[in-house]
């Protein structure tokens, strides 16, 4: 699935990344505890998070990850964009919340980044 | 080969900064052409001891000695030190306050992290005095 569809289906607003909307995504992980998702690694993944600060970024960064979905209408602060920029890292903001984008997004059919524990 | 060192302050309670020591070795290696599976194991194993050293130190000193054959992370603080090293290598637990887990940390799971993507680790600490992280990851 490209940013762009994930953008479609979440219904929402590009704070950075116009450019890297045709980047594919294979996987997605969500959760607000970051280790928690340092825990599982897979490419080309999209990292859902209801939280908002410049760590969220880094550990995006240091996962390979190309897109951070933030969820509850969260708006990403400048820290955060600036870090965005500099990894080519795409941040977009959806109003659902964190049960309903991830319903969205596997409905359309994107995969788990993770397997059972 | 001669290997390549580097070294960094990392301060602590910084929380916008944290990271960036990790983000520097991260992009080192990608410009020597490391295996991208490696410079991940490297970057994420680091940036949890980064971190943890941020939060539960007050910062400290990262030096990272890069080879050929492997890249080895040191991390020194001078904190409180780790009562019980086996307890804290444990899945699940953590001693940070609520408001580091508001910050997105503290599941517990940082160290377990730092095991699974490294072929060596060793934790070093002494209560009052500090705590030294050493590990390694092997490049083929
Ligand atoms: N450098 C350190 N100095 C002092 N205590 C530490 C240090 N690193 C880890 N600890 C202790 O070990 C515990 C477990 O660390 P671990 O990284 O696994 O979890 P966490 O940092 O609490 O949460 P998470 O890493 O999931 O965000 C910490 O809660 C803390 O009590
Ligand atoms: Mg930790």
């Amino acid at each position: 699935m490209k940013i762009k569809e994930i953008v479609d289906t979440l219904e929402a607003t590009v704070y950075y990344g116009e450019e890297l909307m045709d980047v594919d995504i294979h996987s997605a992980c969500a959760s607000d505890m970051m280790s928690d998702v340092l825990a599982f690694v897979k490419d080309q993944a999209l990292l859902i998070s209801g939280l908002c600060n410049p760590q969220v970024v880094r550990t995006a960064d240091m996962m390979d990850i190309r897109c951070i979905a933030l969820v509850r209408g969260k708006q990403p602060t400048d820290d955060m964009l600036a870090i965005a920029r500099q990894k080519e890292i795409a941040i977009i903001s959806s109003d659902y919340r964190m049960y309903t984008a991830c319903g969205l997004l596997y409905a359309r059919g994107l995969q788990p980044g993770d397997s059972k524990v | 080969m001669s290997g390549l060192h580097l070294e960094f302050d990392v301060a602590g309670n910084n929380f916008v900064s944290a990271g960036s020591a990790s983000d520097e070795v991260k992009k080192t290696l990608k410009m020597l052409g490391v295996d991208p599976v490696a410079v991940r194991k490297v970057a994420i194993a680091m940036y949890e001891g980064e971190i943890n050293m941020v939060i539960h130190a007050g910062g400290g000193k990262a030096s990272v000695d890069i080879d050929t054959d492997k890249v080895k992370i040191v991390l020194a603080d001078e904190g409180p030190g780790i009562p019980d090293i086996a307890l804290a290598m444990k899945d699940g637990y953590s001693t940070a306050p609520d408001a580091i887990r508001d910050l997105g940390f503290g599941a517990g799971m940082g160290l377990p992290n730092m095991k699974k993507y490294t072929d060596e680790m060793k934790i070093d600490s002494t209560v009052g005095v500090g705590t030294t992280v050493t590990m390694v990851v092997n490049l083929r």
